[in-house]
């Protein structure tokens, strides 16, 4: 009989990622409501082994490793193969990750490996009758579904900057155990060329706790630079609608919306954006809304918790310097 | 000798998978059952992320040449979407309907549908959508590509053909590019900025009332719906509603744009506690 829930760690550059400490926190959450064992993977390269004994902080009963060159960098093959084999011997009940791009990479092509479908981009999770059931956004946030796992094991990816984070107890310890692995021929046929970073050191929209975004009313790409101060200043990133994007006025990986990317930040200051329904879509669950523009009319005001009717460029500026000011007091 | 060079390929099968959606800006209202959304009224248009897949295969197409064929899953309204393809300038449209499929939401069911079709018809090279933004699932490409054995490679915004045998990839993650090398056969799911889709011409219109659009359903697949439709599901979808109102905001009033400025910095700081 399946049992434990099992979270799926993310690292890069052997550092793991913090989708990864909200997925512990709601596996923690969801192991204890089912009295079952909280159960961790984390594939890596060399070096990988040391953070695994630490997991135990996050409730984690057992870290699975597996450490080698070949995982330094995500690639499905080698670890849908590690992770594959690992679900099939342990068998747990559950089987969650963060929905980034490595964890919708890799869980469909796991869950069809196990021979289940998956639950994508999830904002909430429960148990009816003890199956689980996802909450997630479809329409890009237009509407929401609850949809419920029927197959064994029931798997689930989880949208990042939403579920809650629990404070770890520094107390535990998780127990370790090595995997070994091999590799097939089939799992190699794709070759990592770089991973390349951009500049800037920005977050990415989708892990922001701030976003900064611009629409057409910033009249041009020069006028961006504003926004980058200000999103500097509060520790956040810069976005852009689908006008500026198409425009070429940012580039394609800044756009937010429903043929771009769904953020959910605590912050979303809207500058010079009307507030198209693709728009909205993808930013509707922020959780402050902050929209400034001159045309009282714009949709952007339905959805904004604070709502200034003025020119942006007279109003940033200003804001800017208040909001330094408050950071120093 | 003579033989084993007629044996290798220079042209490749290309398939795109495509999916019929509502357009982005359609309002999107709740079915009286609660299961499902409202169809009529609804503009139909051909998933935004699927044209970057049609484009890049016509693309591979005038290159190495080859056929690019359209398959599809979805209700007989799903033939528009495939002759936009076959306007756009693919070969021939597969649409798969059948009504064991109404209501499936699992991405495994359509994926073993799709993967029945890519086997029968044969592939180097599937491009499809990164997801499509009805469900927003983005499943099933890399399902098929499971079911197949093949590779996948996802959220590609930039490709290159090495040869007529390898492309190499440039795959969108945050905060950054994963360049990535991979042989055919392979399945490619496709982000925007990877293309400029085309438009249909008028000629390509006319055109595309010719070419062959197979209708299937499942028992001709020799699948059992059953097994792959609904009824096979491992998900289901319990119930879709409108997400909650969010409250009346606040305008900031204020005799100028820098009053309202300091007011804004204000509540952010001591009401919302954001900054």
């Amino acid at each position: 009989m399946a049992s434990g829930v099992l979270v799926i760690c993310e690292q890069r550059g052997g550092v793991i990622r913090k989708v990864t400490w909200e997925v512990l926190s709601e596996g923690r959450r969801l192991a204890s409501q089912l009295g079952e064992e909280l159960l961790a993977v984390l594939v890596g390269g060399p070096g990988i082994m040391g953070g695994a004994e630490g997991l135990g902080q996050w409730g984690v009963r057992k870290v699975y490793v597996a450490e080698g060159e070949q995982f330094t960098d995500y690639r499905t093959g080698p670890y849908v193969r590690v992770i594959g084999e690992l679900a099939r011997r342990v068998e747990p009940n559950l089987i969650l990750m963060g929905a980034s791009s490595t964890g919708k990479d890799l869980v469909p092509r796991l869950a069809a490996r196990l021979g289940v479908g998956a639950l994508s981009d999830c904002v909430g999770l429960r148990f009816m009758d003890g199956k689980l059931v996802g909450r997630r956004p479809i329409y890009a946030g237009k509407l929401y579904a609850e949809v419920m796992c029927k197959g064994v094991p029931q798997v689930a990816t989880l949208r990042p900057n939403v579920f809650e984070r629990l404070e770890p107890d520094v107390s535990l310890r998780a127990e370790v155990e090595r995997l070994e692995v091999c590799l097939e021929e089939v799992d190699l046929r794709v070759r990592q060329v770089e991973l390349r970073e951009e500049a800037g050191g920005r977050p990415d929209l989708t892990e922001a706790e701030v976003i900064v975004s611009g629409g057409r009313g910033m009249k041009g790409p020069e006028n961006y630079g504003m926004l980058e101060e200000l999103a500097d200043l509060l520790g956040g990133t810069v976005g852009a609608s689908r006008a500026a994007v198409d425009a070429g006025w940012r580039p394609q990986s800044d756009q937010v919306g429903q043929t771009g990317k769904v953020v959910t930040p605590n912050l979303y200051i809207a500058c010079g954006i009307s507030g198209s329904i693709q728009h909205l879509a993808g930013m509707g669950t922020s959780k402050v809304i902050v929209a400034i523009n001159k045309d009282p009319d714009a949709p952007i005001f339905q959805k904004a918790d604070y709502g200034v009717v003025d020119d942006l460029f007279k109003v940033v500026p200003p804001f800017i310097e208040e909001v330094r000011k408050l950071k120093a007091e | 000798m003579l033989d084993k060079i007629h044996l290798r390929r220079s042209i490749v099968d290309i398939v795109v998978l495509m999916k019929q959606v509502p357009d982005t800006e359609a309002a999107i209202k709740v079915n009286a059952a609660g299961t499902g959304i409202v169809e009529d009224d609804i503009k139909w248009v051909m998933n935004p992320y699927c044209e970057f897949a049609v484009e890049e295969g016509l693309r591979a197409r005038e290159r190495f040449g080859g056929v690019v064929t359209v398959v599809s899953i979805g209700p007989s309204r799903a033939v528009e979407a495939v002759r936009t393809a076959l306007a756009m300038g693919a070969d021939r449209g597969i649409l798969v309907d059948d009504a064991a499929l109404w209501g499936a939401s699992d991405s495994l069911g359509r994926g073993r549908v799709l993967a029945r079709v890519l086997r029968d018809i044969g592939f180097d090279v599937v491009f499809c959508g990164k997801q499509a933004i009805d469900d927003d699932m983005a499943q099933v490409g890399v399902v098929v590509a499971e079911l197949l054995g093949v590779p996948h490679l996802t959220f590609v915004n930039s490709l290159e053909w090495l040869d007529e045998r390898r492309l190499r990839v440039g795959r969108q993650v945050e905060g950054g590019t994963q360049v990535l090398e991979s042989g055919l056969p392979v399945v490619v799911t496709c982000q925007k900025g990877l293309n400029e889709p085309r438009y249909a011409s008028l000629p390509g219109i006319m055109k595309a009332k010719k070419k062959p659009l197979e209708v299937k359903d499942l028992a001709g697949l020799g699948l059992d719906g059953g097994e792959v439709g609904k009824a096979g599901d491992t998900t289901e979808v319990l119930r879709v509603e409108v997400p909650p109102a969010r409250q009346a905001g606040k305008l900031i009033e204020g005799e100028t744009a820098e009053e309202k400025a300091m007011r804004l910095a204000l509540v952010l700081r001591q009401e919302a506690k954001v900054i």
